[in-house]
């Protein structure tokens, strides 16, 4: 028996030649220093993706992308299918913290100047995955075919279309017609389960790729520190945390779907009036919130609406191209910009929600964070 | 180590089974939601017993020799052979599956899937059919505008 194991190893390894790529793992090291637990984040994103392509998978097996059909195989799928709660509130969830994480490890990364030479690839592929959660979120939102989806991709979609010149032909492009239809339902299912999956893979790899090959970054304000430490081994003392860390996510993830199976709502209907607190996912709200507050009206024949949504998708530009706007050194006109953009982004957000969570809350925890992170940063610099 | 030597269970055996065990549990629980989402739910169809095919004089019928009636979410074939006689069987070929169809020259049900052939009895006669198709009971009814209409119910 063991010789026969030994042998098909021998037999595998002579035809599969994994032995560079295991060299290479097993020579990985994490520095240490009092920032390391930000290389978390990265893999916790990973981690939900996985959840989201295999969930994913799972419902594409009773889901119907048709007007007709897909609300009430949905509603099948929630209320008769064994287990298909649990699976679609665990793709809803997880699709929620994957964002999250997503924008989490972001901002560490940009805090941190990770990006920084000669890491700017994986930087922009990073962006590139960020705006393919968000594709995928927003198409993924539409495919129940409820009032609050159908709504909520009637704006979205309506917004793409007031970018001048090229605005018409986008909203077509993304409706699949002139008017949110069977049509555009088909359509996003063929983007949310097809193309952004395998443009998705695509990036991952060479992101993941790229990770490997440069190892990780060290945060110019912890390089002495990471100096004098000794970095750990990837394999196993870091993989084991990280796996730790990922049961940890997989336990909260399941506590949130049985305690709060995702809500299915009542079907769409074109000729029903927009109800009350309509809203798109909680990571387009910055967004939607400040459009709310743009007044109607137009300037040199650009409606005012257009202002704001060029803004922000030059500011999507600059993220991307955050490494070369970097002028080196400690780099600190672009953390204010970062700062200002959390605040905004936050306090956004926040407005948006003022209906479900007051502002002073908000404020509250803000001020505690602050509190809080000053008062350890003040602590750590008098013990060192 | 030197405990597990003289054949004590030691704290690294015991660690290893807490472990296995976890990882085990964590993994059923994981596999069985998944496994019992695979297996489709049954959906209780609704027995039906009898249904109306129409005027006994129906032009398709009379001309084709046969019409697919739905009887319930079964196919049924009804057949008027020449002498005008009106039969009925599941229209499903015991075959693999195809729907069959009725040769009103041949006065043979045939199913074009793999040439399975069934008599005006429903008899599996030439083909690689392995049993005979089921009956279904035809019977005529008056209608309220004087002429008559196909009731097929179970046999």
């Amino acid at each position: 028996m063991r010789t026969l194991a030994a042998r098909s190893v021998r037999w595998l390894r002579e035809r599969l030649p994994l032995a560079p790529a295991a060299d290479v793992l097993a020579r990985k090291t994490v520095p240490m220093h009092r920032y390391s637990v930000l290389y978390y984040f990265g893999g916790m994103t990973l981690f939900f993706f996985l959840v989201q392509v295999v969930t994913g998978i799972l419902l594409m097996l009773y889901y119907r992308p048709s007007a007709e059909e897909a609300f009430e195989s949905v509603q099948f799928i929630m209320t008769t299918v064994p287990f298909g709660w649990l699976i679609r509130s665990l793709h809803s969830w997880s699709a929620n913290l994957m964002v999250f994480f997503a924008c989490v490890h972001l901002a560490t990364v940009f805090f941190a100047k990770a990006y920084r030479r000669p890491r700017e690839l994986s930087w922009i592929t990073g962006c590139a995955l960020l705006f393919l959660a968000l594709g995928f979120g927003f198409s993924g939102y539409l495919l129940p075919w409820n009032q609050l989806a159908f709504f909520a991709t009637k704006v979205g979609t309506d917004i793409a279309g007031s970018v001048p010149v090229v605005g018409e032909w986008l909203l077509r492009f993304l409706r699949g017609g002139e008017r949110v239809t069977g049509g555009t339902l088909s359509r996003f299912y063929g983007w949310h389960v097809a193309i952004l999956p395998a443009l998705t893979v695509a990036l991952l790899g060479l992101h993941l790729l790229l990770v490997q090959i440069q190892g990780m970054s060290v945060p110019p304000a912890a390089e002495g520190e990471a100096a004098r430490r000794r970095p750990m081994r990837f394999f196993p003392d870091f993989a084991l945390r990280d796996l730790f860390g990922w049961t940890l996510a997989l336990g909260v993830l399941a506590a949130l779907a049985a305690l709060f199976p995702w809500e299915l709502g009542e079907k769409a209907d074109p000729f029903a009036p927009a109800f009350k607190d309509i809203r798109p996912e909680w990571y387009f709200m910055f967004m939607f919130e400040t459009l709310k507050l743009v007044p109607g009206g137009e300037i040199l024949g650009i409606e005012y609406e257009a202002i704001p949504i060029l803004l922000f998708g030059l500011a999507g530009l600059a993220l991307v191209l955050v490494p070369f706007l970097d002028r080196g050194g400690r780099g600190r006109g672009l953390t204010v910009a970062g700062i200002l953009a959390v605040v905004y982004i936050v306090g956004m957000t926040a407005r948006g929600y003022r209906s479900l969570v007051p502002v002073y809350a908000v404020l509250a925890t803000a001020l505690v964070t602050l509190i809080l992170g000053l008062g350890t940063r003040r602590a750590r610099e008098a013990g060192e | 180590m030197t405990e597990e030597a003289a054949g004590q269970p030691g704290r690294r055996s015991f660690l290893n089974w807490f472990l296995g065990t976890a990882l085990g549990a964590l993994a059923g629980s994981i596999l069985y939601p998944v496994f019992r989402f695979l297996s489709p739910p049954q959906v209780p169809e609704a027995a039906t017993h009898e249904v109306e095919a129409g005027a006994a004089n129906d032009p398709e019928l009379l001309e084709r020799g046969f019409r697919i009636i739905r009887f319930g979410a079964e196919p049924v074939i009804l057949i008027r052979s020449g002498d005008g006689d009106l039969r009925a069987f599941s229209a499903t070929c015991t075959h693999l599956d195809c729907i069959v169809e009725y040769q009103k020259d041949r006065r043979r049900i045939w199913c074009n899937c793999h040439s399975g052939e069934y008599d005006l009895n429903g008899r599996n006669v030439a083909g690689p059919p392995p049993r005979p198709l089921q009956p279904f009971t035809v019977h005529l009814v008056a209608d309220a505008a004087g002429g008559q209409k196909i009731v097929v119910s179970k046999a």
